[in-house]
C-alpha cells in the first residue's frame, strides 16, 4: 500500500513538472504581453504584471508593419492554400483509386522531400524567380510555398479519397450516371471534410513559413508576419517586448485554431508528424 | 481515414476498367504531376546540380561545371566542420532528450492520473505554434534584464550570447518546440500495446520495471525508430528556430548547417558552395538513418 502511494504521489510529482515546462514560457509570453512600457524597463521582472494592460494589443494593431503584414500573410497563405488543393486534388483521386507504380513513386516523393535540406531547394527557386521577376512580390512567395506543401497535401488527399467506398461511385455509375456526375455527386460531398482539413493545413504552413520568406521577400515593405516580427524589435529594446508579446499571440491565433479542429485526429495518432516545425 | 479498414471485405475486387485507365489515370495525374515535377522535383534535381557548380548569386555571371572542387572545399572549409560538429551535437541532443522526455510524459499520459486532459492539450500547444513566434517568446524567457528566467534563478546570465551557454540554452528550446510530436506519436503507440500482454505479465508477478524492459520497450520499437528518425532529420535540418533565437551567434557557436548554407547562399552569394553544403549534409543524413535503421532491424531479429 505505502508503496503505491508513494509511487502515485511521484507520477504527479513528475506529470507537474512536465506541465511547468510545458507552461512557463507561454505564461511569461502572456505575461509580457500584458505589461506596460514602464514595467517593462523596471530591472525585476515579475510573474504577475503590476498594472496589467490590454493597451499593447491596441498597440500593435496600431503597428503599421504589424497590420499590413498580417493581411499579406492572409493573402499568401489563402491563395497558396487554394492553388494546392486544386493542384493536388485530381491527382490524389487518380493516385487513390487507379493502382500504378505512379502510387509508390509519389509515397516516396513525400518521404524523400523530408530528407533533403531546403537549402537544396530554395536557392534554385530563387534563381527561377528572378529570372520571372517574381522576388520581392507575393505570388512569388506563394508559388515557392505551394510547391513546399504540394508533397504533403497530395499524400493527405489520397488518403481520404481512399477512405470513401469505390462502390458508392459504382453504384452512382450502374444508377447511369458518368464518371464526372458520380464525382460530382458521390465523391465530393463526402470529400468536403478532406478538402478542407488539407486546406488549412495548407493554410497554415504558409502562414508560419519563415526561411522561404526570408529569403524571397528582401523589401520590408513586402514584408509577411513572421518577418515583421523578428525584426520587431530594434535598438529601443525592451519598451517594445510587450507589443512584440501581444503580437506574437495574435499570429499564433490561427494555428491554435487549426489544432483546436484537428485535435482529436492529433491524439489518436493519425495525424502524427504531419504538422512539421 | 478510418472508413478504409470498414470496408466490406467481399468488395475488394477491382473494377474492370481500372485495368483500362492507363490513360486516364496519366490525364488526371498530369495537371498535378506538372507543377510537382516543375516546382518540386526540379529544383531539387537542379539544386543537387548547382553543387558540381560555382553558381554566384549574381546575375550576369557564368556558371560553369567544377566537379567535386566544392566537396574539397567543403572538406577543407574549417568553418563548415565546426558548423558541423555543432549541427550534430545539436541534433542528436535534441532528438535524444525530445525522445527521454516525451517518452515519460507518454508513459504519465497514458495512466489514469488526474490533470491528464489538460496536460494532454498543453502538450500540443508547442506544436500549434509558428516556430517564429517559438523563438520569440523564449527570447522573452531567455532576456537578461527583463526575462524570467535570470528572476527565478537569481543569476545574471545573458543566455544566447554567452559562448558556453548558448547552445545548451537553444537546444532546450528544441526539445521544448519537438516534445508534442514526438508524445503523440509515443502515446498512440502505447495505446496499440496488446493488454493482454500486461495481464499475462501481471500473472507471472512481473514488476513495473520488468513489464517496461520486457514488454512495453519492445512493443514500441517500431515507433520509436520511425519517429526518432524523423526527429533526427527534421533536427539536423532545423533553421527557423535558431536563426530567430541567436541568428547563429554567439561567435557561431549556435550556427547549425542550415544557417552556414544560408549565410554562403544569401549574404556570401556561394550558390554552388552552399548546395554542395545540402548535398553533403543529404549524405550524412542518410548514412545516420542508414546505421541507425540497419541496427535497429538487426537487433529486432
Amino acid at each position: 500500500m505505502g508503496g503505491s502511494t508513494v509511487r502515485t504521489a511521484l507520477k504527479y510529482l513528475a506529470l507537474l513538472g512536465y506541465l511547468v515546462f510545458l507552461a512557463f514560457p507561454l505564461a511569461w509570453l502572456l505575461s509580457t504581453a500584458l505589461k506596460t512600457p514602464q514595467e517593462m524597463a523596471s530591472l525585476d521582472p515579475t510573474w504577475i504584471p503590476r498594472n496589467p494592460t490590454l493597451a499593447n494589443f491596441a498597440d500593435a494593431f496600431g503597428e503599421q508593419d504589424i497590420v499590413g503584414s498580417a493581411a499579406r500573410s492572409m493573402v499568401v497563405a489563402l491563395a497558396s492554400a487554394v492553388i494546392t488543393v486544386l493542384v493536388a486534388l485530381p491527382a490524389a483521386y487518380a493516385l487513390a483509386r487507379f493502382r500504378s507504380t505512379l502510387n509508390k513513386v509519389a509515397i516516396g516523393w513525400v518521404l524523400v522531400s523530408q530528407v533533403f535540406p531546403v537549402i537544396l531547394i530554395i536557392i534554385p527557386l530563387f534563381m527561377v524567380l528572378r529570372r520571372l521577376e517574381l522576388v520581392n512580390t507575393l505570388p512569388g512567395l506563394a508559388l515557392v510555398h505551394v510547391t513546399f506543401t504540394l508533397p504533403f497535401a497530395l499524400w493527405m488527399l489520397q488518403g481520404y479519397v481512399r477512405a470513401i467506398p469505390r462502390e458508392l461511385e459504382e453504384a452512382a455509375s450502374v444508377d447511369g450516371a458518368g464518371r464526372l456526375r458520380a464525382l460530382a455527386s458521390v465523391v465530393a460531398p463526402l470529400l468536403v471534410p478532406g478538402v478542407v482539413a488539407t486546406l488549412l493545413f495548407a493554410f497554415i504552413s504558409s502562414w508560419n513559413e519563415f526561411l522561404f520568406a526570408l529569403v524571397v521577400l528582401k523589401d520590408p515593405e513586402v514584408a509577411t508576419l513572421p518577418l515583421t516580427l523578428v525584426k520587431f524589435t530594434g535598438p529601443e529594446g525592451v519598451v517594445r517586448l510587450g507589443p512584440l508579446a501581444a503580437a506574437s499571440l495574435l499570429a499564433t491565433i490561427p494555428s491554435l485554431a487549426f489544432f483546436a479542429i484537428i485535435q482529436r485526429r492529433l491524439r489518436s495518432g493519425l495525424m502524427a508528424g504531419a504538422v512539421k516545425g | 481515414m478510418t472508413l478504409t479498414a470498414a470496408r466490406p471485405a467481399g468488395t475488394r475486387r477491382r473494377p474492370a476498367r481500372s485495368r483500362s485507365g492507363g490513360r486516364e489515370t496519366f490525364l488526371l495525374l498530369l495537371p498535378a504531376l506538372v507543377p510537382v515535377l516543375v516546382l518540386s522535383v526540379g529544383p531539387l534535381l537542379y539544386g543537387i546540380l548547382l553543387a558540381f557548380t560555382d553558381a554566384r548569386s549574381g546575375r550576369n555571371t557564368e556558371t560553369s561545371f567544377v566537379g567535386l572542387a566544392n566537396f574539397g572545399d567543403l572538406l577543407a572549409d574549417g568553418d563548415f566542420w565546426e558548423s558541423f560538429r555543432i549541427g550534430m551535437v545539436w541534433a542528436v541532443s535534441v532528438t535524444v532528450l525530445q525522445f527521454l522526455a516525451s517518452l515519460g510524459l507518454a508513459l504519465l499520459l497514458n495512466q489514469d492520473l488526474r490533470l491528464r486532459g489538460f496536460a494532454r492539450v498543453l502538450a500540443l500547444v508547442p506544436w500549434a505554434m509558428p516556430p517564429v513566434v517559438i523563438g520569440l517568446m523564449w527570447r522573452l524567457v531567455y532576456h537578461p534584464d527583463a526575462g524570467i528566467l535570470n528572476a527565478v534563478l537569481g543569476t545574471d546570465v545573458d543566455w544566447l550570447n554567452d559562448f558556453s551557454v548558448a547552445l545548451p540554452a537553444v537546444i532546450l528550446v528544441g526539445v521544448w518546440m519537438g516534445m508534442p510530436q514526438t508524445t503523440v506519436v509515443l502515446l498512440a503507440g502505447l495505446q496499440n500495446v496488446p493488454k493482454e500482454l500486461y495481464e499475462a505479465a501481471g500473472v507471472d508477478g512481473a514488476g513495473v520495471w520488468r513489464r517496461f524492459w520486457n514488454i512495453t520497450l519492445p512493443q514500441l520499437r517500431p515507433v520509436i525508430v520511425a519517429i526518432t528518425s524523423l526527429d533526427f532529420v527534421w533536427n539536423i535540418n532545423q533553421f527557423s528556430l535558431v536563426y530567430v533565437l541567436t541568428q547563429g551567434g554567439p561567435g557561431g557557436r549556435t550556427r547549425l548547417p542550415m544557417l552556414f548554407a544560408y549565410e554562403e547562399a544569401f549574404r556570401y552569394g556561394f550558390f554552388g558552395y552552399a548546395a554542395t553544403l545540402g548535398v553533403a549534409i543529404t549524405i550524412v543524413v542518410l548514412a545516420v538513418l542508414g546505421l541507425y535503421l540497419w541496427r535497429q532491424m538487426r537487433e529486432a531479429d
